[in-house]
This record gives C-alpha cells, sequence and structure tokens, in this order.
C-alpha cells in the first residue's frame, strides 16, 4: 500500500508528457514517468520513493514501438522483457531480458525501466553496450539521438525531465556470435552475482558487466587486454581484472573475492566458446 | 474516468467478464481494489513487492502480479481473477493431485498455470518451470503442483 497520494495522467504523445511534466515540475509536484512502475511501487511502499504525480506513457505509440528494417532494429522503451523475449529481433537482448526478475514480473517490466530504474543491476543496458546503440530522448528542446556510450555513464545520464523513447541497434548485430552468463548465488533466481554479456564482431569479442561493480559497464580497457590474442588466455584474463573501473562489490550475494573467481571462469569459458583464445 | 478529487478518480474496470465501476485512490494497486472495494479475496497479499506470486492475475490473459499494478492503468483490459476461472482443466489437476496445502498461494499458481496452459498448451518442461518460478510455496508443495501442471500439459499434447 502506497501511503502517499498523486496524481496520475495518461498522455497520449510523448511531447505531451514532457510538456505534462514541465508543468507538474513546475508546481512542485516531483513528477515521474511510469512505465513498467515496478519500482514507483515498490520503492514507493518502502518509503524510499515519493512522487505526487505520475505520468503513465505507456500509451504513447512510439514507446511500444517493435520493429527492425534492413539496417536498423527499434526498441520502444516502453516494450516489456517478455514482449522483447517473444519478438526477438536481438537474441542477446532477448537472453539479457529473459534472466531478468521472473517471467510474471518480465510481464511488467520495460526496457526503458529496467535501463533508468533505481536498482543498479540494469542488465538489459549491456547488449545496447555491446552494439553501440543510439538511444532517442525526449526533453524540453525536442527528441534527439544520442550514442549509449555519450549517455551511459554508470547510469542513463537523463536531465530532470527527459524521457527515453526508443533504442536503435544496427540489424547487423543480430546475427553475431554472442553469450550471455548470469551466475547467481544460488538457483535460477534473484540478484546477480555476475553478469557478463559478449558480442563477437570482426574477430573480436566485446564484453559487459553486471553485478561486478554498483552499476553496469564496457571498459575498452578491459576488451583490449581480453583479445590481445599473442598472450595466453589466463593471463590475459588477470591482467583486464586490474581494469575494473571500481572496486568489486562485497555483499549478500558475494564477497569481492568470490566475484572474482566467478569473473575469471566466465570469462575463459566465453572466450573459449566464442573463439578467442 | 471522472476526476472528483485531485487524488481520487472513479474508473470502469471489467473483471471476469463484467464492468464494475468503482471509486479508487490513484496510488491504489489492483491487489487492493480487487480485494477491498470488490471483495475478489482469490488473489492473496504475500510479500506485496512481487517477488512470491500470490497476488497473480490475468491482464489481456497474461499473468500479472496485482501488487505490481496500479488499479488506475487497468482501465479498458480484461482483468481475470482466481473467482473467474469455473472448473476449469487446471483447478481440477490441483483437486485430483492435492497440489495444496494452506491454499495461500494456490490462487496466484493456478492463475499462473491456467494461462501458462493457454499461451502453451503443450509446454516443455523448461517453459513450465520459467513460469511458475514466478510463484513461491512456502509449504513446499512444489512437487504436487509439477505434477498437477504437467497433467494438463501433457494432456493437452495427447490430444
Amino acid at each position: 500500500m502506497i501511503s502517499f497520494d498523486f496524481e496520475y495522467y495518461k498522455p497520449a504523445t510523448v511531447s505531451e508528457a514532457v510538456a505534462l511534466f514541465q508543468e507538474l515540475e513546475n508546481q512542485g509536484k516531483q513528477p515521474r514517468y511510469y512505465a513498467g512502475g515496478t519500482e514507483v511501487l515498490t520503492l514507493g511502499r518502502l518509503g524510499l520513493f515519493v512522487t505526487h504525480a505520475v505520468i503513465d506513457i505507456k500509451n504513447t505509440p512510439e514507446f511500444q514501438q517493435t520493429d527492425a528494417n534492413e539496417d536498423w532494429m527499434i526498441f520502444g522503451a516502453g516494450v516489456t522483457l517478455t514482449e522483447l523475449e517473444d519478438k526477438n529481433l536481438f537474441p542477446l537482448l532477448s537472453k539479457s531480458a529473459s534472466e531478468v526478475a521472473d517471467h510474471t514480473a518480465r510481464n511488467k517490466i520495460t526496457l526503458g525501466g529496467n535501463i533508468c530504474g533505481h536498482i543498479f543491476y540494469r542488465e538489459a543496458v549491456l547488449p545496447l553496450l555491446l552494439a553501440d546503440s543510439q538511444l532517442a530522448v525526449a526533453g524540453p528542446a525536442g527528441t534527439n539521438i544520442y550514442s549509449i556510450h555519450d549517455l551511459f555513464n554508470r547510469r542513463l545520464q537523463l536531465k530532470n525531465g527527459e524521457l527515453l523513447v526508443q533504442v536503435f541497434v544496427e540489424t547487423k548485430y543480430a546475427a553475431l556470435p554472442y553469450m550471455s552468463i548470469k551466475e547467481r548465488q544460488q538457483w535460477d533466481t534473484g540478484y546477480p552475482l555476475v553478469t557478463i554479456a559478449a558480442l563477437k564482431t570482426e574477430g573480436t569479442i566485446r564484453v559487459a558487466f553486471s553485478g561486478v561493480c554498483s552499476f553496469p559497464f564496457r571498459s575498452a580497457e578491459i576488451e583490449e587486454m581480453l583479445n590481445h590474442k599473442e598472450t595466453p588466455l589466463e593471463a590475459r584474463i588477470q591482467t583486464a581484472l586490474e581494469y575494473i573501473p571500481a572496486p568489486i562489490l562485497n555483499d549478500g550475494e558475494g564477497s569481492d573475492r568470490y566475484r572474482k573467481f566467478v569473473i575469471k571462469n566466465l570469462l575463459f569459458d566465453i572466450f573459449t566458446e566464442l573463439g578467442g583464445t | 474516468m471522472l476526476k472528483d478529487e485531485r487524488y481520487r478518480i472513479t474508473i470502469k474496470l471489467k473483471v471476469n467478464g463484467e464492468e464494475k465501476m468503482v471509486d479508487i485512490r490513484t496510488a491504489d494497486t489492483l491487489l487492493y481494489v480487487l480485494r477491498e472495494k470488490l471483495g475478489l479475496t482469490g488473489a492473496k497479499p504475500g510479500c506485496l513487492n512481487g517477488d512470491c506470486g500470490a497476488c497473480t492475475v490475468g491482464i489481456n490473459q497474461r499473468p500479472m502480479k496485482s501488487c505490481l499494478m496500479l488499479a488506475a492503468e487497468t482501465e479498458e483490459k480484461e482483468i481475470m481473477t482466481i473467482e473467474g476461472l469455473k472448473s476449469s482443466p487446471m483447478q481440477k489437476a490441483f483437486i485430483e493431485h492435492f497440489a495444496f496445502q494452506c491454499g495461500y498461494c494456490t490462487s496466484g499458481f493456478i492463475m499462473n498455470a491456467h494461462l501458462l496452459s493457454k499461451h502453451h498448451p503443450s509446454g516443455s518442461d523448461d517453459i513450465i518451470k520459467e513460469w511458475l518460478a514466478s510463484n513461491i510455496c512456502r509449504c513446499t508443495g512444489y512437487k504436487e503442483i509439477e505434477d498437477a501442471v504437467k497433467s494438463v500439459l501433457h494432456f493437452s499434447e495427447r490430444e
């Protein structure tokens, strides 16, 4: 039960949603965009999140679009993770999405919500980092397209009132060899201990990580080390770990030492499987 | 949708084939409205965090955790609760296989499994496991639940 009250709006277009946000912000109502809404409800119930106006953006057509043509795949930020899996336009993204939460929850969790949410794993962003995606972001100044690498640094760096509308991925990435492995503390449900997504393109294996630090990341230095084929694989992995961009997590899911052990083994498996030895 | 106060609205919900007008807070979850406003207490408050699945209902023929939905966002959607299932194959199977102990998780499991049988009438073990991992049984009656679900899905395959 959410103890605080909020107004509920359901705009028909993205521009209407953005304008409404500005209006409500000026009224001091701390508006929030609402897509799947799972974090609004769970964190709101615990008092970890407060708003006095939610803007339900699910009905805007761009937000729900899932499409592909010769050059681009288009994913609306409002598409649920199960819809991504079912359409399976980008198998690596489908695989990463399929490991988030559980099946019923994935009927509600959206691509945009997972990437922009407070919970820091944001695993759906890993394939998008690997595929050098483009992001359509709407704001008071209109809609602009950004490279994900210019906008995602630990989290999506959106200004107040901005809204992730769509993600574009070049169609060529859909057919490339990939792997996505999510290791948990135990069983097949729960937050990750370590998640690694990998994509092989032009003889190079790209890797992105979640659950290792308090943010998901892809590192050029780590990829350069791992793909240095003149060096034995185990030595490359050992060196690459020195470039992890922040302290490795040490928490209830696992210790930092255990995470390091798991990362080494996963990277070895990935590079062996994808032919990066 | 009629707005009579800033934080209250009157909405029309379509539940189990019937249209109901309800006065709600916009912050009310679907679970709360079903139970407290409509008297449909089959969906249960378990964790209220989207983890246990005891609150599972059907929304447009897909399982949804009603504690993770605002009632306000379900206008124009078809809502199905356990009360709307009338002697379905899955309910019969749960009885035949004694797939319940305290019964608290049962309505959530049956809703999810019923919708699974509609989407995947011959679902494999992997699909069954994937869908039903959304529900928890603290009595650990999982084996009987698995037998009940498989009896319905595999029966469909034989037909």
